[in-house]
């Protein structure tokens, strides 16, 4: 039977979605801009979280409504319970994508310290972690969620070699900090998204198969 | 291991060609509330009025498996009369009877033995103070029960069940036509008393399941589709029919 509350209940995915792929163009923008050293293109990340914070407020009013209104259970009560949560998660990326569109502005401005390749590397992953948390949403595949929570220490790992490259530009000549800061602030930036990504994913596995994942706690709960 | 204070087996009720309730086994603990939620001709109250034999007189009414309560089968020796003090009920429409408040509490009792006034007065107190209605009518208590509320006639009903003293109390849906403050304080009464009894708790409003029980049970079309821990059961149900029931999408 399809209820009346089905409709709000896809009401409110759809604004979720919107602020999904605004903040998933606001991460690609950011990183685009530094790398091909586009000033405009990291002014427009900064303008856009306007956007996601105005959505961040919908969608946190929407749900509260839904919860005071209908009182939820099961499935219906993980779905708008996650939606809280992913919604938290997404405005936190959008100010991490603007965070590095900062970044970018201010790198733009000196010529480049090394050339970009674990940062591009980072990204990527980043950027397919946060498209895959968000389609495992879309799609309640609770197994890609899950590849999701894989893939968060590979980004850990190049976080780690960038800081570490990092240091030796900085160590070489006092002139290279305020660039070597500013792409280690960037990579810490990356790292955090992924793990807002690895976030979502959690929530998905829990909206779907009702089980919490989060901490380690199934290994955990087994030993 | 605790062993449950009623234990059903095998349960399956039919009323001539109707099969009400097909194999049903749970047990219920000592000091809980078990909830029983489930659409009209699930078997709730079927399998309710099984637990202390009101279903018996009912024509064509046709029963198979055990049910014990503290062990003993209740449809072995036990004396009817003996069980319905062990096991109160409380309806979905309250049914005072044309006695004062005082009268109606006291006659369960009476009935029983008990003819001391002072003893009377104390058992008249103690159910209406448990049932939360006290305050509101120790100063007329010689006041015919019948120009009580609603929401207070079904409190009167649940004092006048706790004036026996019963062990286990079965509630067939006590809030179904009351206001949101007397159904609150009937399931705070509920809450209170779980310290002292055991009790079911059959209700077609699935959020006072979710409010009150502890486990509760999901039956459809006779069958007991799953039980569990009442949290489990409202956030993360094991079968979809459960879910679709909690979720009101069944119809």
């Amino acid at each position: 039977m399809e209820r009346h509350f089905d409709e709000e209940l896809k009401g409110l995915n759809e604004k979720l979605l919107k602020m999904a792929s605004l903040v998933e163009e606001m991460i690609s923008a950011s990183i685009r801009s530094l790398i091909d050293r586009n000033t405009g293109m990291a002014e427009d990340v900064i303008k856009s979280d306007d956007k996601v914070n105005m959505l961040e407020i919908e969608i946190d009013e929407e749900s509260l409504k839904l919860l005071a209104l209908h009182q939820p259970a099961a499935s219906d009560l993980r779905f708008i319970t996650s939606a809280m949560k992913i919604n938290n998660d997404l405005e936190r990326m959008g100010d991490l994508a603007v965070n590095i569109a900062e970044r970018s502005v201010d790198l733009i401005k000196q010529p480049q310290l090394k050339p970009l390749i674990d940062i591009p590397q980072m990204a990527k992953i980043t950027q397919q972690m946060v498209h895959d948390s968000l389609t495992a949403f879309i799609n309640k595949d609770s197994e890609l969620a899950r590849q999701v929570c894989r893939r968060d220490d590979e980004v850990d790992k190049l976080n780690e070699q960038v800081f570490r490259e990092l240091l030796t530009y900085m160590m070489e000549g006092p002139k290279n900090i305020t660039r070597a800061v500013d792409l280690i602030l960037v990579a810490k930036h990356l790292e955090r998204i992924a793990d807002h990504a690895t976030n979502i994913s959690e929530d998905v596995v829990y909206y779907v198969q009702g089980t919490m994942i989060k901490h380690h706690i199934e290994e955990k709960k087994k030993q | 291991m605790v062993s449950p204070k009623i234990s059903v087996k095998d349960l399956d009720i039919r009323f001539g060609g109707i099969h009400a309730l097909k194999e049903v086994s749970l047990d219920i603990m000592n000091n809980e509330i078990l909830g029983v939620i489930g659409p009209a001709n699930s078997g709730k109250t079927s399998f309710l009025r099984a637990v202390n034999r009101f279903n018996d007189l009912v024509p064509n009414y046709q029963m198979s498996g055990r049910i014990t309560i503290d062990g003993l089968d209740i449809y072995g020796q036990v004396d009817r009369n003996g069980l319905r003090r062990k096991v109160g009920m409380v309806f979905a429409l309250p049914v005072p009877l044309p006695l004062s408040i005082f009268d109606n509490i006291a006659y369960g009792p009476q009935l029983h033995g008990i003819s001391s006034r002072k003893k009377l007065c104390e058992i008249v107190e103690k159910a209406l103070k448990a049932a939360f209605l006290w305050d509101e009518v120790k100063d007329r208590l010689k006041k015919p029960a019948h120009n009580l509320s609603g929401g207070q006639q079904q409190r009167l009903c649940i004092a006048r069940t706790l004036a026996v003293e019963p062990e286990v109390i079965l509630f067939d849906e006590p809030c179904s036509g009351l206001d949101p403050i007397s159904t609150a304080k009937v399931e705070e009464a509920m809450l209170q008393l779980k310290s002292r009894y055991t009790i079911v708790l059959v209700t077609n409003n699935t959020k006072q399941a979710a409010r009150v029980s502890d486990r509760t049970a999901f039956f459809l079309m006779g069958e007991l589709v799953e039980i569990d821990k009442t949290d489990k059961i409202f956030t993360a149900p094991a079968d979809t029919r459960t879910s679709d029931y909690i979720e009101g999408r069944f119809g």
